[in-house]
């Protein structure tokens, strides 16, 4: 079976999701007794757009803003600056009766399969809860023929439906995860690194089953991972965040055909590939240190500590987004002559 | 790979079959503290004492506050009935260590209940909320726990005159701020947890967050505490009743009996160990139910 | 046969007893560890990795035991007494975990944890183990080891923990390296740099390592020979070609083709290995991997298939080899 994994067609859409300088800081509490608060720039000034049907892949290294990013989206943590524009409406600071009913079209799928699922629930109360939120006029015997016939869809028995969380493997606990946001037949769902606490075999099967649901539903997805391969695989189009800044962003195949960002190289090249002689033989960029504090990130380009190629204009000027082709933008002084 | 005709043929045949029941963690754990020796024989012992001090008028020919003038501040003596003996007025013992059963346990189960509703209330909502009405609601409670409590119980009984019902809500009024406390550390932990924030992103009300998510999920610890609750009421109660602040002549509860059995220890020894035994007995069976229920609870550290 | 083998397992099994009963983790394993090689162990999580180095460390949990015998070198080392194993672990054999502060004393200096092996296995003084300990962090790359050597863990990043741990297991000089999935934690391009130290070590000090991992691309950059575990059983040896290049049994070989590549475009769904890791309490009897193979036979599920020798330390357990 052979899949078109290409993006939709853009022209003909409108976003169905702007996301217009957005920015999270967190105020830290200082050290001393009249210390004032600083923040910590865990999102800062982040651009993009998602068409529907689309999944735009969110990569970096842990603490970069990924989570951070993808819950202020979402609305579950109050951004401090910019918009957020879900079907052309910015949704940052509306009142919350006015944001609860957007929620049924906004989901999200967690990194840890088991801690998204509360113990104390059966599988098919955890699956029913949105549609016991947002339309409890449907009645028991229909949310429960409903809430059967999405575990089927995502390939658990319908019969497991009295179950607790605790009675299944970590890949069948994100298969109910993946029901229980689904559910609603949502537009978008934010997906935390679905797939990184699980093994490589059934990272697979659910990475197919999100691909499948996907197709079935023109569900646009944001894809949040560290692991470039699987992002790769389900992602049309990337971006590449490091201390809550975009540095990279673009299309799959422009990204790992031609990344443009010392960064983004950098990352691509750190992955292993499970192939002996070319793991051996390949070119490495390797990043010496270790991410800087967020707290007090570099001045300039905030990748300049650990860059191979900065000089001295990258500690004066923040480097602006450059767009260097239909499909890539490059946030680097330099992406021409590296 | 399966096509799809074959994969809804194969859900098909699923969706037919029946249901299977689930094994929840509260299953799990009441068979783990059925299997626990020391626990099983104490619930089996208090349940023994309860049901004596329920049945307590039919299992002795006199009344708990008959006097017999015939024999006063007798030792035990199974030929006139009075199997533990008769107190300084001649009032069987037997009868009235069980009468002080049930207004001890009364007291300790009561006095718990108040403490469990108004503290796991207060608790998940401070917790759950958090920032400045987590402080405001967390400095009440310090206030109040700063307050000295004797002086407290003794100012209530001033304005209201003795009265065991003031026992109750004296107790449960002070008991409650630690599970207050307890509901509200374990509610911070729980506000993280993923499970918690899907809810939110549904759009799952705060009320139904708390009462569905977040109380279910506290009720281990609070259910371990309960079991420690109630022996140190039923201890305090004794306490206020050995100062005299306690239950009213003629009831009785196990406090008034020790403290009473006390005065007379060289005199009359069984005025002492009647009561103190049951007393003892009814603190080492919660200690070793909560015990159980704690490692039942929480199987990771077997 | 040769005994020039650092470490000789053979036929051995942990179990552990639980409330629900018992857990075979590790069954019937036999491998050996020549000197300067590195032995990749992969398979998936639960399949009895960890348990089985766990096991010839003495550092079992309360409720496991193991059968069998494990040599270093001519020394049968398995259920010795802690202070006869003290003499080789630590010392002739050191173990790196995936979390670092799992071995680390969060309250003591890092000077301190390391001098400590020092003085009481090489008998230094403890002038000549700080001097030592110095060079050996900054030998694996910690800048400033003279300052830093007096710090306490946590005032350590989780790459730089990582390499303070490795410091340490490498003090004494040991003949076998255990490393436990040492870079699962951390961020590929940190895992790069982690990655790069072990190869270059390996080249200085002739170490014999054992790389525990669930990432195949490590193994592919890394390992000389691999095992491939599955269900607490040995399913497949080779060479690292062998395994990558000609793999015998069915779940290496779906293992291969469902790891995602980051050198590759794919336009298909991604292959998948069907079902669910095998609940170790209760294994089919038959081929552990039956209900997931695309092979399975009637034999499969009635007896268990032994892995099978085809010399030059290629084994492989599966029906398929002699069947068809
Ligand atoms: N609630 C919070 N309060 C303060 N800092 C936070 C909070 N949540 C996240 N952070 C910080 O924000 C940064 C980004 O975190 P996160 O979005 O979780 O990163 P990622 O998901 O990419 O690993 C980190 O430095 C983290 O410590
Ligand atoms: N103390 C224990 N009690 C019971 N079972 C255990 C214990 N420790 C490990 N196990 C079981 O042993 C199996 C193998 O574990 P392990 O070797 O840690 O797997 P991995 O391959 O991920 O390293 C697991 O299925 C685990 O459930
Ligand atoms: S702007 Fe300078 S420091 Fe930043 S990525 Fe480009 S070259 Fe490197
Ligand atoms: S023995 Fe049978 S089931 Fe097991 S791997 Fe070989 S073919 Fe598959
Ligand atoms: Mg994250
Ligand atoms: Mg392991």
């Amino acid at each position: 079976m052979t899949v078109m994994t290409t993006a939709p067609d853009k022209r003909d859409n409108a976003p169905i999701l702007s996301v217009r300088d957005l920015k999270v800081h967190f105020p830290i509490p200082g050290k001393g007794l009249f210390a004032k608060d600083r923040p910590l720039k865990a999102v800062d000034g982040v651009d993009f757009d998602l068409y529907p049907g689309e999944t735009l892949g969110v990569v970096g290294e842990s603490g970069c803003g990924k989570s951070t990013l993808g819950r202020a989206i979402l609305q579950l943590i109050a951004p401090s600056g910019g918009q957020v524009a879900w079907l052309g409406k910015n949704i940052v600071g509306i009142p919350h009766r006015d944001m609860q009913p957007l929620r049924r079209d906004l989901q999200i799928i967690f990194q840890d399969p088991l801690a998204s699922l509360n113990p104390r629930m059966t599988i098919g109360e955890i699956i029913a809860e949105p549609l016991v939120t947002h339309k409890p006029e449907l009645g028991k015997d229909e949310i429960k023929t409903r809430v059967k016939r999405m575990m089927a869809r995502v390939g658990l028995l319908p019969q497991m439906i009295n179950r607790y969380p605790h009675e299944f493997s970590g890949g069948q606990c994100q298969r109910i995860g993946i029901a229980r946001a689904m559910i609603l037949e949502p537009k978008l769902i934010v997906c935390d690194e679905p797939v990184s606490a699980l093994d490589v075999s059934i990272q697979a099967q659910i990475v197919n089953l999100l691909q499948e649901l996907q197709r079935e539903f023109d569900l646009s997805l944001i894809f949040i991972s560290h692991d470039l391969s699987i992002v790769r695989h389900i992602c049309h189009r990337i971006m590449v965040l490091y201390l809550g800044n975009v540095m990279e962003l673009a299309d799959r195949d422009s990204i790992y055909a031609n990344p443009k960002h010392p960064y983004t190289k950098a990352l691509i090249s750190a992955v292993p590939i499970p192939d002996p002689e070319i793991e051996r033989n390949k070119e490495r960029i390797v990043l010496t240190g270790d991410l800087p504090s967020p707290l007090s990130p570099p001045s300039g380009c905030v990748f300049r500590t650990r860059c191979p190629f900065a000089q001295e204009k990258c500690a004066t000027d923040v480097p602006t987004i450059d767009r260097v082709s239909e499909t890539q933008e490059v946030a680097c002084h330099f992406h021409n002559s590296i | 790979m399966m096509n799809k005709s074959e994969k809804t043929a194969l859900l098909q045949s699923a969706s037919a079959a029946k249901e299977i029941e689930g094994r929840s963690l509260w299953r799990d754990a009441r068979i783990r503290l059925f299997r626990n020796k020391a626990a099983v024989g104490s619930m089996i012992i208090l349940g023994i004492i309860t049901l004596l001090a329920i049945i307590a008028p039919l299992l002795s020919p006199y009344a708990y506050d008959q006097i017999d003038w015939g024999y006063i501040q007798e030792g035990p003596n199974w030929e006139n009935g009075h199997i533990f003996g008769t107190d300084g007025n001649g009032r069987d013992l037997f009868i009235r260590v069980l009468y002080g059963a049930r207004v001890s346990l009364a007291v300790g189960l009561l006095a718990t209940a108040v403490s469990l509703i108004i503290g796991v209330t207060y608790g998940a909502i401070a917790g759950y909320f958090g920032g400045k009405i987590d402080s405001i609601m967390m400095r009440f409670v310090d206030v109040l726990y700063s307050l000295p409590f004797m002086f407290f119980v003794i100012m209530l009984m001033v304005v209201f005159g003795r009265n065991i019902f003031l026992i109750f809500v004296a107790l449960g009024a002070v008991e409650w701020l630690t599970m207050a406390r307890i509901v509200r550390g374990q509610t911070l932990s729980l506000r993280r947890r993923e499970f918690i924030e899907a809810a939110h992103a549904t759009g799952v009300s705060n009320f139904k967050i708390i009462f569905r998510h977040v109380i279910p999920n506290v009720l281990g610890p609070v259910i371990v505490y309960m079991t420690l609750t109630i022996p140190q009421v039923i201890l305090t109660e004794s306490f206020l009743s050995f100062l005299g602040l306690g239950v009213q002549e003629p009831l009785t509860s196990w406090g008034v009996l020790i403290s009473e059995g006390a005065k007379v220890i060289e005199a009359s020894t069984w005025m002492l160990i009647y009561p103190a035994v049951f007393l003892a007995l009814t603190l080492f069976c919660f200690n070793f139910i909560g015990d159980g229920l704690r490692d039942a609870l929480d199987p990771k550290d077997r | 046969m040769t005994t020039n083998h650092i470490l000789t397992v053979e036929n051995l099994s942990t179990r552990f007893q639980t409330p629900d009963g018992e857990v075979e983790a590790v069954n019937n394993v036999n491998f050996h560890i020549d000197p300067g090689e590195t032995l990749g162990v992969v398979g998936e999580s639960g399949s009895g990795k960890t348990q089985i180095f766990l096991s010839l460390m003495g550092l079992l949990a309360k409720n496991g035991t193991s059968t069998g015998s494990v040599r270093y070198k001519d020394k049968e080392i398995l259920n010795l007494r802690p202070r006869e194993l003290n003499k080789i672990r630590g010392v002739s054999m050191s173990m790196i975990f995936q979390d670092p502060m799992t071995s680390l004393n969060p309250y003591l200096k890092i000077s301190r944890q390391m001098t400590e092996v020092l003085v009481e296995h090489r008998g230094m003084s403890e002038a000549e183990a700080l001097k030592r300990a110095i060079a050996m962090l900054d030998r694996v790359g910690i800048p400033g080891a003279a300052q830093r050597v007096h710090m306490y863990p946590h005032e350590f990043s989780g790459g730089m923990r990582q390499r303070v741990m490795i410091a340490m297991a490498l003090l004494c000089d040991p003949e076998v390296l255990i490393a436990d999935e040492p870079t699962t934690a951390l961020d590929v391009t940190v895992q790069a740099q982690i990655l790069d130290l072990l190869r270059d070590l390996q080249t200085d000090f002739n170490t014999a390592t054992v790389m525990i991992t669930h990432d195949l691309g490590v193994v592919a950059g890394l390992c000389d020979r691999v095992m491939v575990m599955y269900g607490g059983r040995v399913v497949e040896t080779g060479t690292v070609r062998d395994i990558f290049y000609d793999s015998h049994h069915p779940y290496t070989e779906g293992l291969l083709k469902s790891m995602p590549r980051i050198d590759r475009a794919n336009e298909d769904n991604m292959f998948a290995i069907p079902g669910q890791p095998p609940n170790l309490q209760n294994l089919p009897t038959g081929c552990a991997y039956q209900e997931r193979c695309g092979y399975v036979m009637d034999r499969c599920c009635q007896e268990r298939p032994l892995l099978k020798d085809f010399g030059d330390g290629r084994a492989s357990a599966c029906f398929r080899e002699d069947g068809q």
